[in-house]
C-alpha cells in the first residue's frame, strides 16, 4: 500500500479547515493508514501550523522557508518533490492554489491525477476508486486511479465530513534541510482584495435568492443578514433589481448572471424560466414560497409552502 | 507573440439537460448540441486581443475528430488565424494526461510563445494545461483573469482566488496559463463569420506526425451514474417552526451552511 | 406718385439692376455648389430601390407633403407648421417673381398679369401675414416656453434652440421687407396700388402714409434688397442645418418606404443567396447606409416627435430616435464638408452610436409611424445590428439565445421534441387532438406555434386555447411539431440575417411541404415575419382574425358574464406587430365586443400610437439601462383609462404586462389577459 502525504492550506499559520476533512478523506483510502501531512509556508507560520497538524496527525513535516511566505505553485512542486517519495498518494483540498500546484505535480510524480474528488472508495487492485462530478454536476462518475506512479488527488470542500477528535498526538518533523531549490518562473507580486459590495455571485457556492415575496425593500436586510449567517451571498430575481432593492450585479437569470452554486435557497420566488435559466450545474434547491403553485416547486428538490416574511426570521433563529 | 489556444469541443451547456445514458456507461447523446467548451473561448478571445496589441498569431489546436473541425471553424471565425486538428485512433479514449500529453507533443515540433488553455472542461477536472506545463517544463498558472504583456519575455497576470480576490504575479515566457471565464467578452461569432472560414483547410497530424509515442492512460472512467435526481420538491410539511428545522438540516447537509 | 422701381433705380451713379443680376447669379451659383456638395455623400452610398410604384409615391406626397396629414398629431406645432407651410408655397410664387421684378418693373409671371394676378396678390398677402405671425408664435414657444420635446440631452450635445429662432427670424424678415417693398410703393401711390385689407402690406402702408417721398422710395428700394438677400442667403443657408427638410421633406417622402413591418434587404439587387460572398455586411460607416437613408438624416427637422413616442426614450434608455439622424447628419457634414476636402469616415458604433443605443430599440415603429416627413428607423437601426453581429459586438446576455437558436431552432435551448410536448399533456390531450402534419395527413391549416409559445408554461396556456377553439370552430389543423423552427422574427431585426435565412429556408420547406393552404399564428412576431419576410407561403392569419370570423359565422358563441366579471373593465393593449406593423387595430377590438357585457376603454395610447411592452423575442434577454420598465408606464397608462383588465393579443407583450402588474404593485387590482385566453374563457363549448 501506498504512503499517504497530505498537502495541509493554512494562512499565516492557521490551518485551512479543509485539514480535518483531509483526515477522513485518506481513511477513505485505507482505513489503516497514517497519513503523513505536509505544511510549508514562511518561517514561523509553517510550525505554527504543523503544530495545530499535529493534533490530527502522526506525523507532520514541516518544511520552513521564507521563498513559500506567498503562495507559489512552482516552488511548493519542487519542495514537494524533493521530500515525498515516489509512488505516494498525495491529497490536498481543491482549492485556487492546488489547482495550480497538483496537475503538474502528478506529471513530475508519474502519478495519476483526480481533481475535485467527492468520494473516495479505496483500493481494489493497485487502483484508487475515485467519484468525481462531470458536466457541472449533473452526473457522477467512479473512476480507477493508477497507482502505479502513486496518485495526486484533490478533494472537494465539504464533500468529507472534518474529523473532529484531533487526538493524534502527533509529532513535527522539520524538513526544511532536505530542499534547496526555491526558484521559480514565476513571481508574486500581490493580492488585489475584492470591493465590498462587489460580489461574485457566479462564483458563489451558497446562495440565498430573494424575489417579490419580500414585499418591501426594508425587508431585504433580513435576507442579508440570514446570508451572513450561513455564509452565502444574496441573490435575486429580476424585480428586486428592477425596484433598484438590490444592485444589478446580483440577479440571476437569463437577462442576469448565470450561477452555479452548489446549494441555491430561493425565498419569495416563483421560479420563472427567465430566473431558473440562470441557475446551472444543478444545486441543491430550497423553495419558500407562499403559493403551492409556485412553478419553483417543479425545479426545486425541497418545498416549503410559507411567508417568507415568517419563514426566514424562523431560519435565522435556529441557525443563529 | 505566437500563441496556441488549446480548445475542446463539449456538449453546449447552454443547451443541453445532461442526463445518463440508459446503459450507465456514459450521458445520454442522442440529442446534444455541441459548442466550444466556455472556457477554452474566453482563452482565444484572449490570445486574439493579445495578438491585436503586440502582434502575432493565434493557433487553435483540438485532439479529436472531424466532428471537432466546427469548432476550430468557429474559433478561427473569431480570428484565430491557423486550426490544426490532431486526430489517430492511438487518442482515443484519452484522459486529461493522455490529452496532455498529445498537445504537448504538437507544442514540441513547434514554437509557441504562450499556450492557454480553458481553466476547465466538461469533465470539471482543470489538469490538462497544468500537467502539460509540467511535461514542457514551463511556468504555469491556473484560474487566469487577467493578462498584461509586459516585454517579449515576460507577462503579468492576474488569479482569480477564493473571496473573489485577484492574485498578481509576474510570470516568464513561454508558458501555459488556464483561463477563466470573465477575463473578457467574447465576441460573436456570426453564422455568415463561419460560412466565411468554411473552405479554409484545417491541416491535421496524426500520432506519428507530432511525435507522439502513447504511454497509456493513468485514469479509467468505471460508470456514470446519476447524483440523486427528483422529480418536483419534495414538500416538507409540518408547522412553520418544524419546516425550518428541517430546512436547517438539509442546509447542513448539503453544505449551505458554512 | 408712383416709386421707381428696383430695376430703374439709381445709386451714386449706377443702376441697382446690376445688384439684382448680381445677386441671384451669384447665390444660385454657391447654392448649385452646395447642394453638390451634399449629395456626394449620396453617390457613394449603397444602392435603394424606390423608384417602383409611382402612383401610390404621388399619393404619399399628396397626403403626406402637401397634405400635412401628420402635423395636428401634435396640435399648436402642427397648424403652426402647416400655416409656415402654405405661406411658403404661396409666397414661392412671389418670391421668384420679386427676383425677377428686380431686372425688369414690369415682370410678371404667365397668367398672373390679369385677375388671377389680382386674386394671388391678396393670398400672398394674407400668407405672409400668416406666416410671420406663426413664426412669432413659434419663436415664443421655442424661445420661452421651450417644450420639453426640444430639448437636447447633454450627451448628444448642445441645445438647438438657437438656430430654430434664427430661422424664424430670417422667415419673418422676408415676411416684414416682402410687406415693406409693397406698403412702400402703396402709401406713394394709393390710386394705383391696393394690400388686401388688414394684412402687414396693407398695416404698413397706413402706417407710412404720411412719410415723404423719398423715405419711401428708400423703403422700397432697401426693403427689396433686403428681401432678395436674405432669400438668396436663407437658400444657401437651408443645407446646413435642420431647415435643409424644406428643400428634401418633398424627395423624401416620394422615396419613402411604403411596406410596414418589412426590413431592407442586406443589400439591394443582391440574391439572398450570394449574401455570403458580401465583402460588407449591415452598417458599419456613413457611407454603407443607403442614399435614401442619407436622405433621412438631410431631411430631419428635428421636431423630436419620433422620440416624444418613442417608448426606449422615455424609459430613459440611451436611445432617442431623433439622435440617431442628427447625429448622423452632422457626422455627415463633417465627412463630406461643403467647404474642403473629405474627411476620413469612421466606425459608427464607437464614435457617434453606442452598442446599447443600437440595441436599445424594440422595432416597435413607434418613431415611423409619427414622423410627419416618412423618416425610417428600423431598417437603419436593424442595418447597424448586421454590422454589429458581422463586427462581433453582441453582448453576452444574446449570445446564448442566437446559439441556442442556430442549434436547436429555439431561443431557450430546448430540444426540438420537446417543442410539440404541449400536445400531450393529459388534460389538454382529452379535449383536443391536435395532429402533427406530415406528408400522410395534410390538413388545410397549419398551426404556426413559434417558439415562446411551444416553450413557455404561460404561454402554453393560450397556445392550447388557441388550439382548442379552432378544433371547437371546426378548422382543419395541424401543426409542424418538431419540425418547426423559431419564426426568426427577432432573428432578422437583431441583424443575424444568415441565421434568419437558415431559419426562414427551414420553415419555408416544411410548410410548402405541408400543403397547407393558409397558415395561422397566435404570435403577431411570427405572423409578420412569415407574412412580411418570408414568400412563397399560403396566406398567413393572426389568430384573432380567425376566431373573428367564428363569431361572425356564428361559430363560437359566448355566455353571459360571470357575477365577477361584473367589476371588469377591460383596456385593449395594441401589439406593435399586429398594429402599426400589420395595420390589425379594428378585428381584436371587434372581437372583444363581441362578448357579452363588454366594458371596454381605451388607453390615451393606443391603436397607432400604442406604448411598447418592452419587446419580444431575443430582446426578452437583452438587458438595457433604463430608469423603468415600459410595460410598467403601460399598465399605469390602463389604469389611468379606469381599466382593471389589460387585454393583450401577443405572448410577449403578456409576459411583459404580468411582470409589470407585479412590479408596479398592482397585483389583484389589475391583471393581463390574452384575448385567445379571454374569448376561450367565455365560449359557451
Amino acid at each position: 500500500m501506498a504512503a499517504i502525504y497530505i498537502y495541509l492550506s493554512h494562512k499565516n499559520g492557521v490551518l485551512d479547515e479543509t485539514a480535518l476533512e483531509l483526515v477522513t478523506a485518506a481513511k477513505a483510502i485505507d482505513a489503516a493508514a497514517q497519513a503523513t501531512a505536509i505544511v510549508l509556508g514562511a518561517a514561523g507560520e509553517a510550525e505554527q501550523a504543523a503544530k495545530e497538524a499535529a493534533q490530527s496527525f502522526a506525523t507532520v513535516w514541516c518544511v520552513a522557508n521564507d521563498a513559500l511566505a506567498q503562495p507559489n505553485a512552482e516552488i511548493a512542486r519542487k519542495v514537494l518533490l524533493a521530500i515525498v517519495p515516489a509512488g505516494s498518494i498525495v491529497l490536498a483540498a481543491n482549492d485556487t492554489f492546488a489547482m495550480d500546484l497538483t496537475p503538474g505535480l502528478s506529471i513530475k510524480m508519474g502519478a495519476s491525477f483526480a481533481s475535485d474528488a467527492t468520494g473516495i472508495e479505496g483500493v481494489e487492485d493497485g487502483k484508487l476508486k475515485v467519484v468525481r462530478q462531470e458536466y457541472g454536476g449533473a452526473v457522477s462518475t467512479r473512476s480507477l486511479a493508477d497507482l502505479t506512479g502513486g496518485a495526486v488527488i484533490t478533494v472537494r470542500a465539504g464533500a468529507f465530513a472534518p474529523d473532529e477528535s484531533k487526538s493524534a498526538g502527533g509529532q513535527v518533523v522539520d524538513k526544511s534541510g532536505e530542499v534547496s531549490d526555491f526558484s521559480s518562473k514565476r513571481t508574486f507580486v500581490k493580492i488585489i482584495e475584492a470591493e465590498t459590495g462587489d460580489v461574485d455571485i457566479t462564483k458563489s457556492e451558497v446562495l440565498v435568492a430573494v424575489g417579490r415575496g419580500i414585499e418591501e425593500e426594508d425587508n431585504i436586510g433580513m435576507v442579508h443578514d440570514l446570508a451572513k449567517a450561513m455564509g452565502a451571498d444574496v441573490c435575486c430575481s429580476r424585480p428586486i433589481v428592477d425596484a433598484k432593492w438590490l444592485e444589478k450585479a446580483r440577479q440571476v437569470g437569463t437577462s442576469g448572471q448565470t450561477v452555479k452554486p452548489k446549494v441555491y435557497l430561493a425565498l419569495g420566488i416563483s421560479g420563472s424560466f427567465q430566473h431558473m435559466g440562470g441557475i446551472k450545474g444543478n444545486p441543491f434547491i430550497v423553495a419558500v414560497n407562499k403559493n403551492p403553485n409556485a412553478p419553483i416547486f417543479q425545479t426545486a428538490d425541497v418545498g416549503v409552502v410559507a411567508d417568507i416574511l415568517d419563514f426566514i426570521p424562523l431560519l435565522q433563529e435556529k441557525i443563529g | 507573440m505566437d500563441i496556441l489556444v488549446c480548445v475542446k469541443r463539449v456538449p453546449d451547456p447552454a443547451g443541453n439537460e445532461i442526463q445518463l445514458n440508459r446503459a450507465g456507461n456514459d450521458i445520454e447523446r442522442d440529442d446534444l448540441v455541441y459548442a466550444v467548451n466556455e472556457w477554452d473561448n474566453y482563452a482565444v478571445e484572449e490570445a486574439i486581443q493579445i495578438v491585436d496589441k503586440a502582434g502575432g498569431s493565434v493557433t487553435v489546436v483540438s485532439v479529436g475528430t472531424d466532428e471537432d473541425e466546427e469548432i476550430l471553424r468557429r474559433e478561427m471565425a473569431m480570428g484565430a488565424e491557423k486550426g490544426v486538428l490532431l486526430t489517430d485512433d492511438a487518442f482515443n479514449d484519452a484522459d486529461g494526461y493522455k490529452t496532455a500529453a498529445i498537445l504537448s507533443a504538437y507544442v514540441g515540433k513547434n514554437k509557441f510563445d504562450l499556450i492557454l488553455t480553458g481553466a476547465q472542461a466538461d469533465a470539471g477536472a482543470g489538469q490538462v494545461g497544468g500537467m502539460m506545463a509540467a511535461m514542457l517544463d514551463l511556468p504555469y498558472a491556473s484560474l487566469v483573469n487577467k493578462i498584461e504583456v509586459d516585454s517579449d519575455t515576460a507577462l503579468t497576470i492576474g488569479r482569480e482566488i477564493e473571496g473573489g480576490n485577484q492574485e498578481i504575479s509576474s510570470i516568464e515566457l513561454p508558458c501555459v496559463l488556464s483561463i477563466q471565464t470573465g477575463i473578457n467578452e467574447p465576441r460573436y461569432v456570426s453564422i455568415r463569420g463561419i460560412r466565411k472560414v468554411a473552405s479554409l483547410e484545417i491541416p491535421v497530424f496524426d500520432a506519428a506526425g507530432i511525435g507522439f509515442s502513447d504511454s497509456g492512460v493513468k485514469m479509467q472512467r468505471l460508470e456514470y451514474f446519476q447524483p440523486e435526481l427528483g422529480a418536483g420538491a419534495e414538500m416538507l410539511d409540518g408547522s412553520d417552526e418544524e419546516m425550518a428545522d428541517k430546512v436547517v438540516e438539509l442546509l447542513k447537509a448539503k453544505g449551505g451552511l458554512k | 406718385m408712383e416709386l421707381v422701381a428696383p430695376a430703374d433705380f439709381v445709386l451714386w451713379g449706377l443702376r441697382t439692376q446690376i445688384l439684382s443680376i448680381l445677386i441671384p447669379v451669384v447665390a444660385l451659383a454657391l447654392f448649385s455648389y452646395i447642394v453638390y456638395k451634399r449629395l456626394i455623400p449620396l453617390s457613394k452610398a449603397n444602392r435603394d430601390e424606390r423608384f417602383d410604384r409611382v402612383g401610390e409615391r404621388l399619393g404619399k406626397v399628396f397626403s403626406l407633403w402637401l397634405g400635412q396629414i401628420k402635423q395636428p398629431r401634435y396640435m399648436v406645432a402642427g397648424v403652426l407648421h402647416i400655416a409656415i407651410f402654405f405661406g411658403f408655397l404661396v409666397l414661392a410664387l412671389r418670391s421668384i417673381s420679386l427676383v425677377f421684378i428686380g431686372m425688369n418693373a414690369d415682370f410678371a409671371l404667365p397668367g398672373m398679369s390679369g385677375p388671377l394676378g389680382t386674386l394671388y396678390n391678396i393670398a400672398k398677402d394674407y400668407a405672409a401675414t400668416i406666416v410671420l405671425i406663426a413664426c412669432l408664435i413659434a419663436a415664443f414657444r421655442r424661445g420661452v416656453m421651450k417644450p420639453a420635446r426640444y430639448a437636447v440631452p447633454e450627451r448628444y450635445g448642445k441645445d438647438h434652440t438657437a438656430e430654430a429662432v434664427f430661422v424664424l427670424a430670417l422667415i419673418s424678415v422676408l415676411m416684414i421687407s416682402e410687406s415693406l417693398f409693397e406698403a412702400a410703393a402703396i402709401a406713394a401711390a394709393p390710386t394705383l396700388h391696393q394690400a388686401a385689407p388688414l394684412s402687414l402690406a396693407d398695416m404698413f402702408s397706413r402706417m407710412l402714409s404720411g412719410a415723404s417721398q423719398g423715405t419711401l422710395q428708400t423703403l422700397h428700394i432697401g426693403s427689396y434688397y433686403v428681401h432678395d438677400l436674405v432669400f438668396f442667403y436663407f437658400l444657401c443657408f437651408l443645407p446646413f442645418g435642420k431647415h435643409f427638410h424644406v428643400l428634401t421633406s418633398l424627395f423624401n417622402v416620394y422615396f419613402m418606404r411604403l411596406n410596414k413591418g418589412t426590413v431592407k434587404p442586406v443589400r439591394y439587387g443582391i440574391d439572398e443567396s450570394k449574401l455570403e460572398d458580401q465583402e460588407v455586411f449591415g452598417v458599419h460607416k456613413l457611407e454603407d447606409f443607403t442614399w435614401k437613408h442619407m436622405l433621412d438624416f438631410y431631411s430631419c427637422a428635428d421636431c423630436g416627435r419620433c422620440s416624444d413616442q418613442c417608448p426606449a426614450n422615455i424609459v430613459k434608455r440611451p436611445l432617442s430616435p431623433r439622435f440617431i439622424s442628427i447625429k448622423a447628419r452632422d457626422q455627415l457634414f463633417k465627412t463630406y464638408p461643403v467647404w474642403g476636402e473629405a474627411q476620413p469616415s469612421p466606425e459608427l458604433i464607437g464614435s457617434i452610436y453606442t452598442e446599447d443605443e443600437i440595441l436599445s430599440c424594440t422595432t416597435c415603429g413607434a418613431c415611423e409611424e409619427e414622423c410627419p416627413i416618412a423618416i425610417e428607423y428600423i431598417d437603419k437601426i436593424v442595418d447597424l445590428r448586421r454590422g454589429m453581429i458581422d463586427a462581433g459586438m453582441v453582448p453576452q446576455s444574446l449570445q446564448k439565445p442566437l446559439s441556442a437558436l442556430e442549434k436547436r431552432g429555439n431561443p431557450y435551448g430546448k430540444t426540438a421534441k420537446q417543442r410539440a410536448k404541449w400536445i400531450d399533456d393529459k388534460d389538454f390531450a382529452e379535449l383536443v387532438e391536435v395532429k402533427l402534419i406530415d406528408p400522410e395527413t395534410p390538413v388545410e391549416t397549419l398551426f404556426f406555434v413559434d417558439s415562446v409559445s411551444s416553450y413557455d408554461d404561460r404561454i402554453i396556456r393560450i397556445t392550447k386555447d388557441a388550439a382548442r377553439l379552432m378544433d371547437h370552430m371546426g378548422v382543419d389543423f395541424g401543426i409542424l411539431g418538431e419540425e418547426e423552427k423559431d419564426a426568426g422574427n427577432e432573428v432578422r431585426r437583431i441583424g443575424e440575417e444568415m441565421l434568419f435565412q437558415d431559419l426562414k429556408e427551414h420553415n419555408t420547406e416544411m410548410i410548402q411541404e405541408s400543403g397547407a393552404k393558409r397558415i395561422v399564428t397566435a404570435d403577431p412576431h411570427a405572423f409578420n415575419t412569415l407574412k412580411k419576410d418570408y414568400s412563397g407561403l399560403p396566406p398567413v392569419q393572426h389568430v384573432c382574425q380567425v376566431l373573428l370570423e367564428g363569431v361572425v359565422a356564428g361559430k363560437l358563441n359566448f355566455n353571459q358574464p360571470g357575477p365577477d366579471d361584473a367589476e371588469r373593465v377591460y383596456t385593449y393593449h395594441d401589439p406593435c406587430y399586429l398594429g402599426r406593423h400589420n395595420l390589425l387595430y379594428d378585428e381584436p377590438r371587434k372581437l372583444l365586443d363581441s362578448l357579452p357585457g363588454m366594458k371596454r376603454v381605451e388607453m390615451v395610447k393606443s391603436r397607432d400610437r400604442s406604448f411598447c411592452c418592452s419587446g419580444g423575442g431575443l430582446m426578452l434577454f437583452y438587458e438595457p439601462e433604463e430608469e423603468v420598465r415600459m410595460g410598467v408606464l403601460r399598465v399605469n397608462m390602463a389604469k389611468e383609462a379606469g381599466a382593471n383588465v389589460i387585454v393583450t393579443a401577443c405572448p410577449f407583450c403578456l409576459i411583459n404586462m404580468e411582470d409589470a402588474i407585479k412590479i408596479a404593485g398592482l397585483e389583484g387590482r389589475m391583471e393581463a389577459i390574452d384575448l385567445t385566453e379571454l374569448v376561450a374563457g367565455r365560449v359557451a363549448w
